[in-house]
């Protein structure tokens, strides 16, 4: 194991411990702030966002980055973490809400201001997320990049912040509770979920096929950490994404009970149906 | 020109067959991978002999089965709390859904794009007999099902 590497998971622990540090501490403060301007904030929210960040840092720290120095199956391992089931939670955390409920007006109207924005319309099309999400990996395994960001602390650096990054602008497009500048049917975003999860284990299966190294065995147990994992965060999403639409579409009653006079769903069982996942 | 309410009823049977077709084709997916790969070790996770093409139609059916087993069954519960659930129209798109897949699988995938086998270091024959007839008996079940319930109209209020 060269110097640079060492160095490289070095410099990666110490932002990766600031970044988790200053996102804790920051939506704590939020949430501080938005109940004293009388907006409630569910503990499952701040719980999802206090899980993601433990495990982001997890995936490039401690034990686990050790083992992913030498080993292909806890490299993997750290990939599921860091770029499917942390992004995941922390876009269940839902920052953005709470930051819109807890910052002064002019400060909130210019975050939302920023989300309607045209970089942002772009990067939430739910294509662009995916291919930037899956995109990455694909650049990253199928190229030289890895050993790159091996050699070079800097490359690591960026290297993780995008799977992190674009993981959660993924997740967030599909099944964020956080206002989006545009949400597509949920058909579409279906569709995305299946062709970027199709892309995610072709290429672990491929990762499987070309396995030639020292350590096959260890190569080949990796990329099913990839293909396997990656499946158990995609039935998630999927069951967010449905969930979502089930909610949406319940039948007409729904208004009354969002009105709090908690009125049974007797009228709207012959509600005619919606178009179907619209 | 049909009246709305009998273009509503069909609306809902037809809804009926394809949340049953896609909880069909997500519920063979989950068989395919169970039994024959976790349990009996029978498929291989990837065997040697594997074109790119069959890579991605493996990887595009495998993703496509658990989205839609999740989506048929959100259909399925979004049908019954409307109660406009036709239970032969979603049982037979089940089996629409599971024998199709199925036979794609056996005919297209197994043999035609030389994805993993069902078996290894046995004469293939019967294995391959067995799983396509049952995959066919499965589509001609589900047809009958289907034409049976436009039929006989069981559409709740």
């Amino acid at each position: 194991m060269s110097h640079d590497h060492a160095g490289g998971v070095d410099l990666l622990a110490a932002l990766a411990v600031t970044a988790t540090l200053l996102a804790l501490v920051a939506y704590a403060v939020l949430v501080v702030r938005a109940r004293r301007r009388g907006r409630a904030w569910a503990v499952g929210r701040t719980l999802a966002w206090t899980l993601g960040c433990l495990l982001a840092t997890a995936a490039v720290t401690g034990p686990l980055a050790r083992a992913a120095m030498t080993g292909w199956t806890a490299h993997m391992a750290g990939h599921v973490l860091l770029g499917m089931l942390a992004p995941l939670l922390l876009v269940l955390g839902a920052p953005v809400t709470l930051a819109l409920n807890a910052l002064p007006v002019g400060a909130a109207r210019r975050l939302s201001r920023l989300l309607r924005s045209r970089p942002l319309r772009v990067l939430t099309e739910p294509g662009v997320a995916a291919v930037l999400d899956v995109g990455g990996l694909w650049l990253l395994y199928g190229t030289p990049l890895l050993d790159v960001a091996h050699d070079h602390p800097l490359v690591d650096v960026v290297v993780h912040a995008h799977v992190l990054l674009a993981g959660y602008l993924l997740a967030a497009v599909l099944v964020g509770p956080d206002p989006l500048p545009h949400r597509r049917t949920t058909r579409h975003l279906l569709v995305v979920l299946v062709l970027a999860l199709a892309a995610h284990d072709v290429l672990a299966k491929r990762l499987y096929a070309l396995a030639a190294g020292t350590d096959l065995l260890d190569e080949q147990r990796g990329a099913m950490v990839m293909y396997y994992g990656g499946d158990a965060v995609d039935l998630a999403l999927a069951v967010l994404v449905c969930a979502r639409w089930y909610r949406r579409t319940r039948p007409r009653a729904t208004s009354g009970r969002r009105r709090g006079h908690g009125q049974l769903d007797l009228e709207g069982a012959g509600a005619r149906p919606q178009g179907v996942l619209g | 020109m049909p009246s709305p309410i009998s273009r509503d009823r069909s609306s809902r049977r037809a809804r009926s067959t394809l949340s049953g077709v896609l909880a069909g084709v997500g519920l063979v997916a989950f068989v395919d991978e169970t039994v024959f790969h976790q349990l009996l070790h029978w498929h291989h996770f990837y065997d040697r002999s594997t074109p790119d093409v069959g890579l991605v139609s493996d990887g595009l059916f495998h993703a496509f089965g658990f989205v839609a087993v999740v989506t048929g069954l959100f259909l399925l519960a979004d049908l019954r709390r409307r109660r406009s659930l036709d239970v032969g129209r979603w049982v037979g798109g089940v089996l629409l859904g599971a024998g199709g897949f199925q036979l794609y699988d056996g005919l297209v995938q197994h043999k035609v794009l030389g994805l993993h086998q069902i078996r290894y270091g046995v004469d293939l024959l019967p294995y391959d007999l067995t799983w396509n007839v049952v995959a066919a008996v499965l589509v001609v079940g589900g047809a009958v099902l289907t034409v049976r319930s436009r039929r006989t109209s069981t559409v709740g209020p």
